[in-house]
């Protein structure tokens, strides 16, 4: 039985393009990306790198409320949605807010969802996405719905959905890669592995080796990548999406990756569980330091391009935040009536009542 | 019109919606190509094909999963829970997820989503198939949760459940998918949710229930009558939202009630109403609110259930405590 077990884990082994200083070590895996795109995909690093900095500092001065930190997850969220089109779906979880910004939610709405304001949770029109789920692992089994969905309007699109190492034990999470492996639904499963479920570490969450392996149990394509490593992931996920609108069905990606601030600005301390020399191993592998000078090596990118997105993000931030503070307060009488599409009596009471209480 | 039994009636009015809406697709453990435990989805999936009526994996939460994900997709999904009791292993999907949908979104997005499911007491189940866990639902702001009577009400209810904007657990009492026929319309007709109906006029005291409880309802009204005791019987059809209009009215004119439920006691529709009605019709009233509930067990083992399960005896001995208070 060992044997087996073995067999298995030894085929997931971590796929890599960049090493960590930024040199290509998987030429044949290389993507096709034009040097504009390169430098999208590096503008969107750096300008989320400066929004979660931002973000922290906003939430120190109460200027934002619930905020889970991206550092350190850059590649692994910003590969994974670079390889998407706007006609996917995405369900994300709480701190993938950097996809949802770069499927075209406003920076100011990202901001009202952080204050917990409905309106941040309103996507426009044309922006195919969820807002962030809050229970781990629910989502994963709306995706396979969502990819169902799909799959019998015939449309060539894939849902993609995200969790964490946390997440792989939930029920839900079978739950979701069984049922599009059994639909073949064109389906993208994404394990961001930060190596932590708040203070637990993946050891401590599951026997298996590698979570891509689960993949097998369900019947379905898994991968694990070098989640540090932007182009790994990029074309992992360009590879899946190819494969899910082609009707081979769903892919289990495991991103390797870390976050290197709190779980979430509500008070976690990472050094009750982390030690610093873990911080610093994992700093060494930072997927912006590794893509910048990949990038540096073609000529591609400098000090100042990188100052005019820094520049860039940070005025776009300030502009947000104006607008999320002239957005009108929330009221309870806005979500009564979200309620149902038409009021019971009951509410109809209720929203009389807070109707006037409001207008107080 | 046709003679037909419950069960029936639910085929008819799946057969219709299916007919209706190319969005609508039915699905569950064993719906395809068995029709369902209980045969309610027999011939469709011949009928409509695989695409539209089809198995699913043996798994609650993935199947409340997916339909959220349908129903983004702007499908009208009708899932099946085989038995409500395995409603626990789906509770994130329908109470934390469809239900807030609406909410959630800032009302850019809806979930009309209608979950059927058997259950109801004295047919000798194991545990968890039997419970009346409705609930569970009723106390979620954002979901229906509607119960037939009758094999008329259940196709006209479904119908509606399933054209309603928001998410719905639609109940079947097992006791009542084959207790007795009557004639329902072959063509399509709707019930409006969250519409009581009054089963029999009254003038002493008014009986409010929902379910196979309306039978028994309606058997003890006939027995009280023998006695000189005119009961009104209300059939409430849906338990959230509450047509306390219906009940309010019947109350102003019996001025005493009983409120009938199959579950246990605890924090139940019966309690609710009642509150309703002492804060709106409390000087209407010449008597307390009484309840027949079952006991605050588990729901019985099967060898129990005939004393544990409400009756029309106990609805009559509370009736007489209102009346002669």
């Amino acid at each position: 039985m060992k044997r087996t077990l073995e067999n298995i884990e030894n085929q997931f082994e971590t796929f890599r393009i960049l090493n960590e200083d930024g040199e290509i070590i998987n030429e044949d895996a290389m993507p096709e990306l034009s040097d504009d795109e390169l430098k999208e995909l590096m503008h969107r690093m750096v300008y989320t790198r400066i929004l979660d900095q931002r973000s922290i500092a906003l939430n120190r001065q109460g200027r934002l409320g619930f905020y889970a930190p991206t550092a350190g997850q850059e590649a692994s969220q910003l590969g994974t949605h670079y390889a998407l089109e706007k006609e996917d779906f995405i369900l994300p979880a709480y701190r993938d807010v950097p996809q949802l910004i770069w499927h075209g939610l406003p920076l100011y709405q990202a901001f009202l969802f952080s204050r917990g304001h409905f309106h941040g949770n309103q996507m426009p029109e044309g922006v195919n996405a969820l807002s962030p789920q809050i229970i781990i692992g629910a989502q994963y089994t709306q995706a396979a719905g969502v990819a169902l969905g799909m799959k019998r309007r015939g449309k060539k699109s894939v849902a993609i959905t995200y969790t964490g190492d946390g997440g792989t034990s939930q029920g839900d999470f079978y739950e979701g890669i069984n049922f599009a492996g059994a639909y073949q639904a064109p389906a993208i499963f994404v394990v961001q592995n930060n190596q932590f479920a708040i203070s637990v570490p993946v050891e401590q969450q599951t026997a298996a080796t590698t979570l891509a392996q689960k993949a097998v149990a369900a019947g379905i394509e898994g991968i694990q990548v070098d989640g540090m490593d932007v182009l790994a992931v990029y074309a992992a996920t360009k590879e899946a999406r190819e494969r899910a609108i082609n009707g081979e069905g769903p892919t289990l990606i495991e991103t390797l990756t870390y976050r290197y601030g709190p779980h979430t600005m509500a008070g976690d301390d990472p050094t009750r569980y982390r030690t610093e020399n873990m911080d610093n191993e994992w700093e060494k592998r930072d997927p912006l330091v590794r893509f910048r000078s990949f990038l540096e090596k073609k000529g591609l990118w400098s000090e100042e391009e990188e100052n005019k997105v820094i520049e860039q993000a940070k005025e776009e931030i300030k502009a947000a935040i104006k607008k999320a503070d002239e957005q009108p307060k929330q009221k309870v009488t806005d979500l009564i009536k979200n309620m149902y599409e038409e009021l019971p009596s009951h509410l109809e009471e209720q929203l009389e009542e807070y109707t006037e209480k409001e207008s107080k | 019109m046709a003679q037909m039994t419950m069960i029936q009636a639910i085929t008819d009015a799946l057969r219709t919606e299916l007919k209706n809406d190319e969005n609508v697709l039915v699905y569950g453990e064993d719906v395809g190509k068995n029709g369902g435990v209980f045969r309610a989805t027999e011939g469709l999936q011949d009928e409509f094909g695989e695409d539209r009526v089809f198995d699913t994996p043996l798994a609650e939460s993935g199947i409340g999963g997916i339909s959220i994900g349908l129903a983004l997709q702007g499908f009208r999904p009708v899932p099946e829970i085989q038995f409500f009791g395995f409603v626990y292993e789906a509770m994130d999907a329908i109470n934390g997820q469809m239900a807030r949908m609406r909410y959630r979104s800032g009302g850019t997005k809806a979930q009309p989503i209608t979950i059927r499911s058997p259950f109801g007491g004295g047919v000798h189940t194991p545990e968890l198939h039997a419970d009346s866990l409705e609930g569970l639902i009723a106390q979620q702001p954002g979901m229906k949760v509607v119960i037939p009577s009758s094999p008329y009400d259940a196709k006209g209810l479904l119908i509606s459940s399933i054209r309603d904007n928001d998410p719905v657990v639609f109940l079947e009492h097992m006791k009542l998918y084959r207790s007795f026929r009557e004639e329902v319309p072959e063509e399509e007709y709707t019930i409006d949710l969250g519409k009581a109906e009054v089963k029999r006029e009254g003038a002493d005291v008014t009986l409010v229930a929902y379910g196979a409880m309306v039978h028994s309802s309606l058997k003890a009204a006939e027995e009280l009558e023998k006695n000189g005791v005119s009961a009104e019987v209300i059939d409430l059809r849906t338990v959230m939202p509450i047509d306390m209009d219906t009940i309010l009215e019947s109350v102003k004119k019996t001025n005493r009630v009983v409120v009938v439920q199959e579950a246990q006691r605890q924090a139940g529709v019966a309690a609710h109403i009642i509150a309703e009605i002492q804060e709106r019709a409390i000087l209407h009233l010449e008597a307390p609110v009484l309840r027949v509930t079952a006991p605050d067990t588990v729901y019985a083992f099967s060898q129990a259930e005939e004393v544990w399960l409400p009756n029309y005896n106990d609805i009559i001995e509370r009736v007489n405590q209102v009346v002669n208070f």
